[in-house]
């Protein structure tokens, strides 16, 4: 059995240290004090110093108080009757359900070895004509949402939760507002996607330490459910929060920030948690959407800056819809060409003119006179914006490609599309008299 | 092994304090034993008996006391055949046999052999008993794919060696004694087609250095014609998230005009490496007609992988790259991206406590970054060939900004410069090279002054075009929107390369030359035109039959009717050609 130990040298913001023997690194060990026992996790070793981060927070720990080493990093429960269940980021029930201790497993794995990963190519449906159709979801992809506070991101994740086609939804919280959390917890629930969706929630008010914890669990059950053969969904949000938590580690344990606080190895740890997205040959898979707030709107600032290098594209989340210009799916050539013979002409076409119905938009606020074909636009872009790009659109891609045609051949003569003679004699809808 | 022993003191992150009983060398190569397995590390500080490790690989789990042991080797790669085709790590072990032994995930603690032993190389000898050679000398060949894989003398054993022996003509392992050489001392050396050098060293065996001179060849116009890479120079690629780095890198791995191409992936996405080592198999190799993975070697340490190892990839495949160049072969080393490198080094100086520099970045940043590139370079050997090691490497600044310190520091020691644009890259202009600011100090296929007149329509474009957003088209005199249009020409048929269609994606020197004259004309050409509106539909016009020009493969009469209805197309309204243009056009039809 393991030492106690009941002599805490140092407490520093939220890392204790302590004199103890036969300790390996990314321990964990139990810290009991006056307001309950709380999981700590070594994160330095200095001869017979050990440091803890505690999970609870360094606030109200005695120096007297106890800590006892368990032997193993942190690990979390992985099994089917995780299903529908909801936990906190030290991987404890906030649910009314039983704790979980049988089949432990460690968290933040290795990496993947390159050579075992697959070309991906197989899309996501969500039922959201912004995503379906003009940038594609693909399995294994890793994607942000890059929005500002006050958006909808996080009823755009619950929606996407609710409505795409895949096993299993790990949804890991960082920093959520306790609000956000109950009305996550209503809409699955009450979209019935409760029971094939696992949650990892930390909030707002809990320890800053549990919120690092949060996507490393989230992945790692991902990760064992995709070896298991299932298509795993990962929503993360909000990495911002995530990014913060840890300036806020290094900067106490006085580590040298590189950027605006952050500590040097921000891209790496972020990289080695969204780099989990796979697909395994053979097996299953991880994709992963994760939110990524930026303060003041600036795409500039360290994380979506670090994490636009990380991730394969970009949604940006602006006014309430999915822009189409910023936004990007970089693996969607590797699906679209393969759904239907138009969704390619379409994805293009219908873009092309709605950049122009902004430029005349642009021209009409300035006072300049519009042309026929202004008012052509102008009636496009309406369209446009209420039957494709409002989130409340919801209806699959064939669907939406029709609704595309139907939208162009209600605003334009067909050679004004600039789409091919071929797909236009297949797919223009046949005017009825 | 060496006798020194250690043990474990201290443990932050992925550097681990260790005490010593002996002798250590500074970067040498170590290993932390722990539960059951070796976890290799590198030296990085002495100090007293306590030195610091960086450890290649996940520290979780390491103990204090945990025994270190000493290899007494420098961090170091094995060279010899076999190298080709290969997909390594940052410390050159083969993944997929890496994934036959783990599966689908990198265990730590698990090394294999870079070069498979089992292969068995037909050896012809060179050398002859008696023969007095030096290091790289040639002591026979063994064919590798389509190149003559030269076996040297050892870069290691230095001074006069006389050749005991050499063995006959047949077939060997690597591991197979091919000869034995004496020294100046009497001591013999036994050798075999495989020998280790360590990576931090630049391979030195050559009679002297070139001025790189010779153009390499890319296949892409933008970099050929405007902004070349001669074949032992050195060239970087900055550019923001998303404006396309990979994918140039992708495409100058591809159709570059050299022997070997070497990928350094460097702590970027695995998904980009997997899409290389799944398609290169199946393409072909113009040069050889053989498949392009027989020419590539992938040194893949992503992301997610270990940092210190990244540190190291870049110097494993700079270190594979002289080997071959040791053979009078033309090399490319493809670094992807160098910024990933810089912040594995930061991470380990903040670890270290070392007074930071500029964003944290170590005060060494430039001086290492600087000797890096300089290891590229062509160079005479001393059996008179030559062979050259060119290196490119992208840069991902910071927020798109290129005044930050990586960007700055490979500035200052690279031989061109092509920065990628967020503007063009939105604007869908492919490859998006900035036009007006990069540059190059090599000279291309195309003479230099007959490029800057060219560039010269590009630059007054863009001003007339910057002096048409506020003046409106009506403010701005039908001569400037000439040179506009033509500058907005320049761009669209020529800069701008659809590498997405079969025959533009990669264009000959010669067609270069011949589509650039014709270029030239229209650009030198005062043309009869009424107003703006007709000038932009017969430019419009003018562009359209150049774009079918790009899509005509060469030498075909598909190419030869679109280019006379261009002639055809520009006489109908010429007032005259411009005589400096006229001049230019001739040099380049000489």
């Amino acid at each position: 059995m393991k030492k106690v130990y009941s002599r805490i040298e140092s407490i520093t913001g939220n890392v204790i240290a302590v004199k103890a023997e036969d300790v390996a690194y990314g321990e964990l060990a139990e810290v009991r004090t006056r307001f309950g026992a709380s999981l700590a996790e070594v994160i330095r070793l200095s001869d017979d110093l050990v440091s803890l981060q505690v999970f609870a927070g360094g606030r109200g720990i005695s120096t007297g108080d106890e800590v006892r080493f368990l032997g193993h990093p942190m690990k979390v429960s992985f099994s089917d009757s995780l299903m529908g269940r909801i936990f906190d980021g030290a991987g404890e029930p906030r649910d009314k359900g039983p704790t979980l201790d049988e089949n432990l497993i460690t968290i933040g794995g290795p990496s993947v070895n390159p050579a075992k990963r697959i070309i991906p190519k197989e899309m996501i449906r969500t039922g959201i004509p912004m995503i379906d159709l003009f940038n594609t979801l693909v399995k294994s992809q890793k994607l942000p949402i890059f929005s500002v506070s006050g958006e909808p991101y996080n009823e755009l994740l619950a929606r996407i939760a609710m409505q795409a086609e895949v096993d299993i939804i790990v949804l890991g919280g960082m920093g959520l507002k306790y609000d956000d959390y109950l009305s996550f917890k209503d809409a699955l629930e009450s979209g019935g996607a409760m029971s094939k969706t696992i949650m990892f929630v930390h909030t707002a008010s809990d320890p800053v330490v549990e919120c690092l914890m949060v996507p490393d669990i989230s992945l790692a059950v991902a990760e064992r459910f995709a070896l298991k053969g299932k298509s795993v969904l990962v929503l993360l949000t909000d990495m911002t929060n995530f990014s913060d938590a840890m300036k806020e580690i290094a900067i106490t344990q006085e580590q040298v920030p590189s950027n605006r606080g952050y500590p040097g190895d921000l891209y790496s740890q972020l990289a080695s948690r969204y780099e989990k997205a796979v697909d395994f040959e053979g097996s299953g898979s991880i994709t992963i959407l994760a939110v990524t707030t930026m303060p003041g709107d600036d795409v500039t600032h360290p994380v979506p800056d670090n994490t636009g290098y990380i991730t394969e594209g970009q949604f940006y989340l602006k006014n309430g819809r999915i822009e189409p210009f910023g936004s990007l799916s970089r693996l969607k050539q590797m699906v679209n060409g393969k759904t239907r013979s138009d969704h390619r002409a379409i994805m293009d076409g219908m873009i092309k003119l709605y950049a122009a119905y902004k430029d005349t938009l642009e021209k009409k606020s300035m006072g300049f006179q519009m042309s026929a074909w202004d008012g052509k636009l102008l009636r496009y872009g309406e369209k446009f914006e209420k039957g494709m790009m409002d989130l409340s659109v919801n209806i699959p891609l064939e669907q939406a490609l029709d609704r595309g045609w139907e939208i162009l051949a209600d605003c334009f003569e067909p050679q004004e599309t600039g789409l091919q003679t071929k797909l236009i004699d297949q797919y223009w809808p046949k005017k009825t008299a | 092994m060496t006798a020194t022993k250690g043990r474990v003191t201290g443990v932050n992150g992925n550097m681990v304090t260790a005490q010593v009983d002996g002798p250590v060398y500074m970067n040498e190569v170590a290993y932390i034993e722990n539960q059951g397995r070796s976890l290799k590390s590198e030296i990085i500080r002495v100090r007293g008996d306590s030195v610091q490790l960086q450890v290649f690989e996940l520290t979780k789990g390491i103990k204090v006391d945990d025994p270190v042991s000493f290899s007494g080797e420098l961090l170091a790669v094995e060279l010899g055949p076999g190298l080709l085709g290969q997909i390594y790590d940052g410390l050159q072990n083969p993944l997929p046999e890496v994934a036959e032994k783990t599966g689908y995930f990198l265990e730590p603690g698990v090394y294999l052999e870079a070069l498979p032993r089992k292969t068995r190389w037909a050896f012809t000898p060179v050398a002859k008993a008696g023969d007095t050679v030096r290091r790289a000398d040639t002591l026979g060949t063994v064919p590798e794919g389509s190149f003559t894989h030269r076996i040297m003398v050892p870069f290691n054993l230095y001074g006069d060696l006389t050749v005991k022996s050499v063995a006959k003509a047949g077939e060997y392992e690597v591991t197979d004694q091919v000869a034995e050489l004496v020294d100046a001392e009497g001591v013999v050396h036994k050798v075999t087609m495989l020998f280790q050098w360590p990576v931090k060293r630049a391979v030195d065996c050559y009679a002297e250095r070139l001025k790189p001179t010779e153009p390499m060849v890319t296949h892409v116009r933008l970099i050929d014609t405007f902004f070349p890479v001669a074949k032992g120079g050195t060239y970087c690629i900055p550019g923001p998230f998303g404006a396309g780095k990979t994918v140039l890198q992708q495409i100058t791995s591809r159709h570059a005009d050299v022997d070997i191409v070497i990928i350094a992936a460097c702590g970027e996405r695995a998904g980009e490496v997997v899409e290389t080592l799944k398609e290169f198999p199946e393409l072909l190799d113009p040069r050889t007609g053989r498949s392009l993975m027989e020419r590539t070697i992938i040194v893949c340490n992503t992301s997610s992988m270990p940092v210190a190892a990244r540190e190291a990839s870049v110097y494993t495949a700079v270190t594979m790259a002289e080997y071959y160049r040791q053979m009078g072969l033309d090399v490319l080393l493809l670094a992807d991206s160098t910024s990933r490198w810089a912040q594995a080094m930061r991470e380990m100086s903040g670890r270290l406590e070392e007074i930071p520099g500029e964003e944290a970045f170590p005060a060494y940043l430039e001086s290492v970054i600087a000797s890096f590139y300089e290891r590229a370079g062509i160079v005479r050997l001393a059996d008179g060939s030559t062979g050259s090691v060119t290196v490119g490497g992208t840069v991902s600044p910071a927020g798109g900004n290129f005044e930050e310190p990586v960007t700055q520091a490979t500035l200052k020691v690279v031989g061109a410069f092509h920065g990628l644009s967020r503007e063009r890259s939105d604007a869908r202009k492919y490859p998006a090279i900035h036009p007006l600011d990069s540059w190059s100090k090599y000279s291309g296929i195309i003479a230099h002054e007959i490029v800057a007149y060219a560039h010269g329509f590009l630059f007054r474009g863009s001003e007339v075009g910057q002096m048409m957003k506020v003046v409106g088209e009506e403010g701005t005199s039908l001569d400037d929107f000439a040179v506009y249009l033509k500058g907005e020409l320049l761009d669209a048929v020529y800069l701008q390369q659809n590498s997405f269609d079969p025959v533009d994606a990669a264009v000959s020197p010669e067609r270069q030359k011949r589509v650039f004259g014709l270029v030239l004309t229209v650009l030198g050409t005062a043309f009869r035109l009424k107003d703006k509106d007709e000038a932009r539909s017969y430019f419009n016009r003018v562009r359209q039959l150049f774009i079918d020009l790009n899509g005509a493969e060469w030498n075909t009469p598909r190419f030869a009717e679109v280019e006379s209805a261009l002639k055809a197309a520009v006489a109908e309204r010429s007032e005259g050609l411009d005589p400096v243009a006229a001049r230019h056009i001739e040099t380049l039809e000489r």
